[in-house]
């Protein structure tokens, strides 16, 4: 038990340290050919030549995209476009599906996920994801908020609490859950499950951030309360958004990716997406014509 | 649109006939059982041993030896039924070998009992050697329940919503932690519904410690897992056809038999409770 939780404290520390050497090490480097970014930011994640298959289905083809640290990417297209399944690979939760295969490469702070030495336990803590439909454990609020440290061998009560009370505040949720920490998750409204989600993976630690349509089953205010949330977290941490709502896109991302029929049509900052993109069938569909 | 009326209302009409059918034919039972029995059921049938050739006294011996088989029963199916189940739900790959494996395990539940019987004999009597005893036919039970608590237990592992296991592998779980954290704890009181309608199945058979353990009659009570042992159901079989007064002994045949009724009854109940209990703890 005592083991554990020093190899916990290692690990915490290791990640802190990582993080700390890999800022200093990108931002030695200079930032490639990106002409498009109003500010320079290190590249985050870059995918190169990167495919995925669900038995003989060709889900994702050729994928190239670079994602800058703190910035927020949202990802658009038509139903079963790829979008979530893109996603699904960064933290490699399509592992999990049976009959699948990715082929190339996603590197995270330079180094590429998909070797064969990757741990996904390692991966997935410090890359979080927030899934469509709000998923609260039954546990109590306070349980599904310490789960994530819990498994990952916190076991300082008081540790816990300190961490859980800050990600309920980073998701701004606080307030409304401070006095019903013991209630069950599923007493709380469609909005506020979600946002316990987001503080459920914000709470150990990740430094990128998935989240797979996290709206789309919300009420507008609902609905603004996420985007909000979204703008303030993008301080600390590197977003990726799957969305369904194009004016979300707009509103909350700095670059928007358009994919279709699992190819990447055109990346780029989200005001020239919107306003001016380059390839015609970007245009139609942002535009309404299609989609 | 009357057409449509007049067809639901013959099609419930045959519906609520199968219902009461159903419940009529237990019924009867429970009450033929009820009324003959009670009169046998006193303090001194549920306490003393059979006498005079079995036409006096009671069925201690039976109900200790039925108590303590099915608990070696549970202690073999209950840890290896639930650790197949959640390999085969968890673990396993899609395969032909899983799929065969699974179809197997749903025919073994159609098997016989008789042919458990004769298969503890061969296996345990006469290969292991553990001579007829309450060891030999409490491990004949437990296979024969297998097949149940597994079907049962990979039920409930079934209807645990695959978002928390999801939820649980994207927060950095190993598999076996989101198993362990978030998928058994909530698949538990429904395992053990199954379980226990499967145990108390298996306190009710006859075939299976006919052969391997169960005795005619014995005058003293087992003291260790390798001595022949009294049960309800087999006493209950020696009463109504093999005992040389069988209209003699028929007050106690249904005395007998309202004992092990009871007995699976309170097991269900038991189980039940159980569940309820569970789910309880869980919402708060």
């Amino acid at each position: 038990m005592q083991g554990t939780a020093m190899k916990n404290e290692k690990f915490l520390n290791a990640t802190s340290i990582f993080r700390s050497q890999a800022t200093t090490q990108t931002s030695s480097k200079s930032v490639r050919g990106e002409s498009a970014s109003p500010v320079k930011k290190n590249i985050k994640i870059k995918v190169e030549s990167f495919n995925f298959y669900y038995g003989n289905t060709w889900a994702l083809k050729n994928i190239q995209i670079a994602i800058k640290e703190n910035n927020v990417v949202g990802i658009i297209g038509p139903s079963g476009c790829g979008k979530s399944t893109f996603l699904r690979c960064i933290n490699r939760m399509n592992d999990i599906i049976k009959n699948t295969r990715a082929e190339g490469f996603i590197y995270i702070d330079g180094k590429n996920i998909y070797e064969k030495d990757q741990d996904v336990v390692t991966l997935r803590r410090d890359v979080g994801m927030v899934f469509q439909k709000s998923n609260p454990f039954p546990k109590s609020v306070f349980e599904n908020v310490a789960y994530g440290l819990r498994i990952n061998g916190v076991k300082d009560q008081r540790v816990i609490a300190q961490k859980v009370e800050k990600s309920l505040k980073d998701a701004a949720i606080w307030d409304e859950v401070k006095d019903r920490l013991s209630d069950s998750p599923f007493s709380l409204s469609g909005g506020q499950q979600q946002r316990l989600c987001i503080a459920r993976a914000l709470a150990i630690e990740p430094r990128i951030l998935l989240l797979d349509e996290p709206a789309s089953a919300l009420d507008p205010i609902a609905t603004s309360k996420v985007e909000e949330l979204i703008h303030q977290l993008k301080k600390e941490y590197t977003i990726i958004i799957v969305t369904h709502n194009m004016q979300q896109a707009a509103r909350v991302s700095d670059f928007s990716a358009f994919f279709m029929m699992g190819e990447l049509i055109e990346y780029d900052a989200t005001s020239k997406i919107f306003t001016n993109p380059s390839n015609k069938i970007t245009e139609d569909y942002v535009t309404g014509r299609f989609g | 649109m009357k057409k449509n009326y007049v067809s639901q209302f013959i099609g419930f009409t045959f519906l609520r006939f199968c219902v009461f059918i159903v419940i009529g034919i237990l019924l009867i039972i429970l009450w033929d059982v009820f009324s003959k029995g009670a009169c046998a059921i006193s303090w001194e049938f549920l306490t003393k041993a059979p006498t005079n050739g079995m036409t006096k006294g009671g069925i201690f011996p039976a109900i200790v030896g039925t108590f303590f088989v099915t608990v070696i029963t549970a202690a073999l199916s209950i840890p290896l039924g639930m650790g197949c189940a959640i390999f085969l739900n968890e673990y396993a790959k899609d395969t032909k070998i899983t799929r065969l494996i699974r179809m197997s395990i749903r025919n073994l539940s159609g098997v016989p009992s008789i042919v458990y019987g004769l298969f503890g004999v061969v296996l345990f009597v006469q290969i292991l050697n553990l001579s007829t005893s309450m060891l030999a036919a409490g491990m004949t039970l437990g296979l024969m329940t297998l097949p149940w608590t597994i079907t049962a237990s990979e039920e409930a592992l079934k209807s645990i919503p695959n978002s928390y296991r999801e939820g649980s592998l994207a927060l950095g779980a190993t598999k076996w932690q989101a198993i362990r954290t978030n998928v058994l704890p909530y698949s538990i009181p429904g395992m053990l519904t199954g379980v226990i309608l499967g145990l108390s199945r298996a306190a009710g058979e006859t075939a299976p410690i006919l052969f391997t353990g169960a005795a005619f009659f014995l005058p003293f009570l087992p003291k260790s897992l390798s001595d022949q042992f009294m049960a309800l159901p087999y006493h209950l079989y020696i009463m109504a056809t093999q005992h040389h007064d069988i209209e003699g002994v028929r007050p106690l045949a249904y005395g007998t038999a309202l004992v092990l009724i009871t007995f699976v009854f309170g097991m269900n109940i038991f189980s039940v409770v159980l569940r309820y209990q569970l789910r309880k703890i869980k919402k708060e």
